[in-house]
């Protein structure tokens, strides 16, 4: 999708990518999550990470409302939503993972919100003000979700050894997710000259200081990996979010230019 | 002098007093209160199942948005009615149990499919818009604890509602595709809806018992006829049909009458013979067996913690 009213707005070239960058990422997190309504091992835990699922959809939202903003009156969240195709969307490619089971759930929700947590702290202070305001917002969930997926790796972590060894597959799994949160992408790069951005890569010695600490009290061991995969920020997917869009994005597909 | 339990009860009843869980009760009352508080907890969470299954088909964020939130508050709700009966003692487990060996029943209306998008109008229009009366007439149940998480429940039941029929209103305004899948929708819920209330008073086993002891306020067939009532305003906003050529008016009655209700399929899927019975059942032994990690380590963890803070006050 292009826009026509990038010129209008300084920084919009690299604005409006980075904005779909941070709904996208929520918007498919929130859709993995909502995929355990219903199906959750313990009622409470059913509702609190559909909870964490609405929260994420709400942010996602807020960028995707900033987004359409800044690209002019023909675009809309829904159609930023859902009708780009598969290459066009910026998530990190942690989010588009399978759920799996809870362990991997779990330890992603950990990590992502670890990861938001810090960024968040960050992009409140953002000289673009409504970025600013939607992670001041945001911060308030994110602080729920962090605290809410630490509780859970450290039951898990140090629960049974059945479920201590679910976990430490787990952290094997997503080993290769995780550095992709402290990659710069171009657009990223340009908009910190400005202050507008965060610089991502300041933020991973925050994050694997308490990623290490968790872990410490959760009795897991931290696998850095060998062979990080990198590009969901560029449009480089998996063929797990071209089925999750084609599911997600069906109705729309198909009676085009409907209203719901 | 020796204290008439029964008669003591039964003036509660009589002068409105809301029977509490340490106070005497008749058995027979226990379980009828147990029985319904559970069938109706598990009805929230297998009602979770067809309506869940469409979150992430939501065709717009908004509409994801609005039934994320809503299968969640049927998750609350069936936490609120579990606490409710675990007063009566027993326990959140012995239920689930009962639930997934197919030992308690479940409302009916969630072994029928959600086929389309326009499914989430209707059951929220008519699923939910029958639960209502029955649980705007629970919230003055005679059990205490119950009568008080219905008036929480009807809240947001009545939410469920309005967002349910707006759905249908933006498909009956919207394209010949979207407004036939209205209609559709309407006429493959709107028979199973009528039989949410139960067999026809005539027939029905456990109704009387629970008039006198005001559990039950209404009886099923009054709660119907109210039902039918309602829907046929309703349905004309929409500008749809209901499936039923005997719908008229009486002016004796003032109701309306309708078509004979097809009891043979109500007790089919009763018996377990639904569309999705098996597929209900199947998808809460799933979640509830690859759970079991989950809660074991849980409950090794709670304990590991407990030891632990022993030995430091120690």
């Amino acid at each position: 999708m292009q826009s026509n009213t990038q010129q209008q707005i300084p920084n919009s070239k690299f604005l409006i990518p980075y904005c779909l960058h941070l709904a996208d990422t929520t918007l498919i997190l929130s859709h993995r999550n909502s995929e355990w309504c219903g199906h959750g091992p313990i009622l409470e835990q059913d509702i609190a990470l559909t909870n964490i699922a609405l929260d994420l959809l709400g942010q996602a939202r807020n960028f995707y409302q900033y987004a359409a903003m800044l690209m002019g009156v023909e675009f809309d969240e829904d159609k930023l939503a859902y009708l780009r195709e598969p290459n066009e969307f910026k998530n990190h490619l942690i989010a588009e993972h399978p759920n799996s089971d809870w362990a991997v759930t779990i330890l992603r929700q950990f990590y992502f919100s670890c990861y938001q947590y810090y960024f968040y702290s960050e992009l409140k202070n953002s000289n673009d003000e409504q970025l600013a305001a939607i992670a001041t917002k945001a911060l308030k969930e994110v602080t729920y979700h962090l605290r809410w997926s630490t509780e859970w790796v450290v039951r898990l972590g140090d629960g049974t050894e059945e479920s201590n060894t679910k976990m430490q597959n787990a952290v094997e799994f997503l080993k290769d997710y995780v550095i992709e949160f402290f990659v710069m992408s171009d657009y990223e790069t340009e908009l910190l000259k400005d202050a507008v951005s965060i610089d991502v890569k300041a933020i991973q010695g925050k994050w694997q200081q308490k990623v290490n600490d968790v872990f410490e009290e959760a009795t897991l061991n931290f696998v850095p990996s060998p062979n990080s995969r990198f590009g969901g920020k560029d449009g480089e997917h998996s063929e797990h979010l071209v089925s999750l869009l084609e599911e997600m994005q069906s109705l729309q597909r198909t009676y085009p230019n409907s209203v719901w | 002098m020796e204290i008439n339990f029964e008669a003591l009860f039964l003036s509660k009843i009589d002068k409105e007093i809301k029977i509490e869980p340490k106070d005497w009760m008749p058995e027979k009352y226990r379980q009828t209160n147990i029985r319904q508080i559970s069938q109706h907890a598990h009805s929230e969470i297998v009602g979770m199942l067809p309506e869940g299954a469409w979150i992430t088909r939501a065709p717009s964020l908004k509409r994801k948005a609005i039934l994320l939130a809503k299968v969640q508050d049927e998750a609350g709700h069936g936490l609120y009615l579990y606490s409710a009966a675990e007063t009566l003692n027993i326990s959140r487990d012995e239920m689930t149990e009962q639930l997934l060996t197919g030992k308690a029943k479940y409302s009916s209306i969630f072994n029928y499919p959600s086929l389309t998008w326009a499914d989430m109008g209707a059951i929220g229009w008519l699923v939910d818009g029958a639960a209502i009366l029955n649980q705007v007439m629970l919230c003055r149940t005679s059990y205490g604890p119950y009568a008080r998480a219905m008036v929480r429940i009807c809240k947001e039941e009545s939410f469920h509602q309005r967002q349910g029929f707006e759905i249908l209103l933006v498909l009956s305004q919207g394209t010949e595709e979207q407004k036939a899948m209205c209609q559709d929708a309407i006429n493959r819920w709107w028979w199973p809806s009528l039989m949410m209330f139960g067999p026809t008073d005539s027939e029905s086993t456990n109704s009387d018992q629970s008039m006198k002891w005001k559990i039950k306020r209404k009886t099923n067939d009054e709660l119907r006829q109210q039902f039918v009532d309602m829907a046929v305003q309703q349905i004309k906003v929409l500008n749809m049909t209901l499936p039923d050529a005997d719908l008229k008016w009486n002016e004796e009655r003032k109701h309306h009458d309708f078509g004979a209700i097809n009891w043979d399929e109500f007790w089919q899927v009763v018996k377990g013979n639904g569309p999705c019975n098996k597929e209900r059942l199947d998808a809460r032994n799933k979640a509830w067996n690859d759970g079991a990690w989950v809660r074991e380590a849980a409950v090794a963890y709670a304990e590991k913690k407990k030891k632990r803070e022993q030995i430091k006050v120690a």
